[in-house]
């Protein structure tokens, strides 16, 4: 690729930085400069988003019809996967799948509930009245 | 506090990192592509069955902590690593070092962290910033994939060093210790050694998604996606070959323009003009994995949608394939006398 070649498409880092390319200059040699964006790359992070905003839904509608827990909603909705989830609560994974269900949340200590709250970062109101 | 800390920015984090504590270290030579090549950082791996974000775990760099690892083993330097078990003890530590002057590199996940978008806030635990000081309760950082430098309060600090999930940092953070009596010929003899792994890297490894085989392996993938997952799931596939290969940090092309750039320096190092030739086939690579991003994007972005299309973008595959296998078996069988 050459300098002048350098996509300068508006980007999801417009308010962080400019990214860094290596790029052959007029005389042959490599140098660096830098990318506002580029459009192949922000359509790539623009899909990922769509489909994790579907994925949102889904499990919106998934604890409305009491099929799922709000603990589900809050994993989905902050990308986790059970490992990080895990991680932050410090319970195994089984227990949470359970916990994932709307009959093993009820049965939920608060105290439990509360870590659940603070990890998700929001009260344990918002995590016991599911109102989204 | 190092005052005399000065940012650079680079592409790459962990690149960054090794580059700006070298340097600050009297090592005035240090370059990003320089540390990318001791480093070894050239790589592709395609992990089958596992699955990042609905699309496949591919890799164009080597593995966390390696390229500072290899950098500073292959210079003959000392390092300091720590992980912690308690949130207490590793910001006590870290104050410690920045109070006596010592800029550290710190492993943070970047889901919490605050300065980058929210779009490309994911729970990725691998990313590297330096911190060189502290005013009250807010931590001056230097990221190297920032233009400027930035802060972070105590809190914000903790929560990224002690993120969760994969890789998770637990507190890690690494310095060289300070360097005396630097030995250039090292440089030589590390660029051999570096190059010489990233051969057996892209060539040997005898696993059939390592390497060459592996962007053969993805290619072969490509091909059968509008059949297996459709149009729809098929390209978030595709999308997600394109966000690794051009996400912050790789440079552009996954990272095959730095390590062009990095043959490039090897040569002058050397004093070898046979490496020219081969860093300008890596060049190609790094278009070609360009013009590859642009076809799977039509794709994803429903614009073209037939099975030629796949075929298409897996066929440029098979060609990057061939450039970098007859890039690399050249550079296998150049003889050099250091």
């Amino acid at each position: 690729m050459e300098k002048k070649d350098i996509p300068q498409d508006t980007s999801p880092l417009k308010n962080m930085t400019r990214e860094v390319y290596y790029v052959k200059n007029s005389d042959g040699k490599y140098e660096t400069g830098l990318s506002a964006g580029w459009v192949v790359k922000n359509e790539a992070l623009e899909n990922a988003w769509e489909d994790i905003n579907e994925q949102v839904r889904a499990a919106k509608q998934a604890v409305l019809t009491g099929e799922k827990s709000p603990i589900y909603y809050y994993f989905v909705l902050q990308l986790m996967d059970y490992n990080v989830l895990s991680g932050y609560t410090g319970f195994w994974k089984f227990s949470i799948k359970k916990h994932m269900t709307s009959k093993g949340f009820k049965k939920l200590s608060d105290q439990k509930i509360e870590i659940y709250a603070k990890v998700f970062n929001i009260t344990v109101d918002e995590l016991k009245n599911f109102n989204h | 506090m190092a005052e005399n800390y000065q940012h650079i920015q680079t592409a790459h984090c962990e690149n960054g990192v090794v580059t700006g504590l070298l340097k600050h270290q009297g090592l005035d030579f240090m370059t990003e592509p320089l540390a990318f090549g001791l480093g070894s950082g050239l790589f592709y791996i395609h992990i089958p069955f596992l699955k990042v974000s609905g699309g496949p775990a591919i890799s164009f760099r080597t593995v966390p902590g390696a390229i500072f690892k290899r950098t500073c083993k292959a210079l003959q330097i000392e390092v300091v690593r720590k992980k912690f078990s308690n949130e207490l003890l590793a910001q006590q530590f870290l104050d410690e070092k920045i109070a006596q002057g010592i800029p550290v590199g710190c492993q943070v996940g970047v889901f919490h962290l605050s300065y980058f978008p929210k779009e490309y806030r994911f729970h990725f635990n691998a990313h590297n910033i330096i911190v060189y000081g502290k005013e009250n309760d807010t931590y001056n950082i230097s990221d190297p994939v920032m233009e400027t430098v930035t802060t972070l309060t105590i809190e914000e600090l903790k929560r990224v060093r002690f993120a969760q999930g994969v890789l998770a940092p637990k507190g890690h953070l690494y310095y060289p210790k300070s360097i005396e009596n630097f030995d250039k010929k090292l440089i030589q003899r590390g660029i051999v050694k570096g190059i010489k792994r990233t051969v057996n890297d892209m060539l040997h490894i005898p696993a059939p998604i390592v390497g060459i085989s592996g962007i053969r392996f993805t290619a072969n993938k490509v091909k059968k996606l509008r059949a297996k997952l459709g149009i729809k799931q098929g390209g978030l596939f595709l999308g997600q070959i394109v966000r690794m290969q051009e996400e912050i940090g790789t440079g552009g092309g996954g990272f095959r323009f730095l390590y062009a750039a990095f043959l490039e320096e090897a040569a002058e190092y050397l004093q070898d003009d046979r490496l020219i030739p081969i860093s300008e086939q890596i060049t190609k690579a790094g278009d070609l994995w360009r013009s590859s991003a642009v076809q799977m994007a039509g794709i994803y972005k429903g614009r073209i949608t037939e099975q030629k299309d796949f075929d298409d973008a897996a066929n440029m595959l098979y060609e990057i394939a061939e450039v970098e296998k007859t890039a690399f078996k050249q550079l296998e069988k150049l003889k050099f006398n250091s």
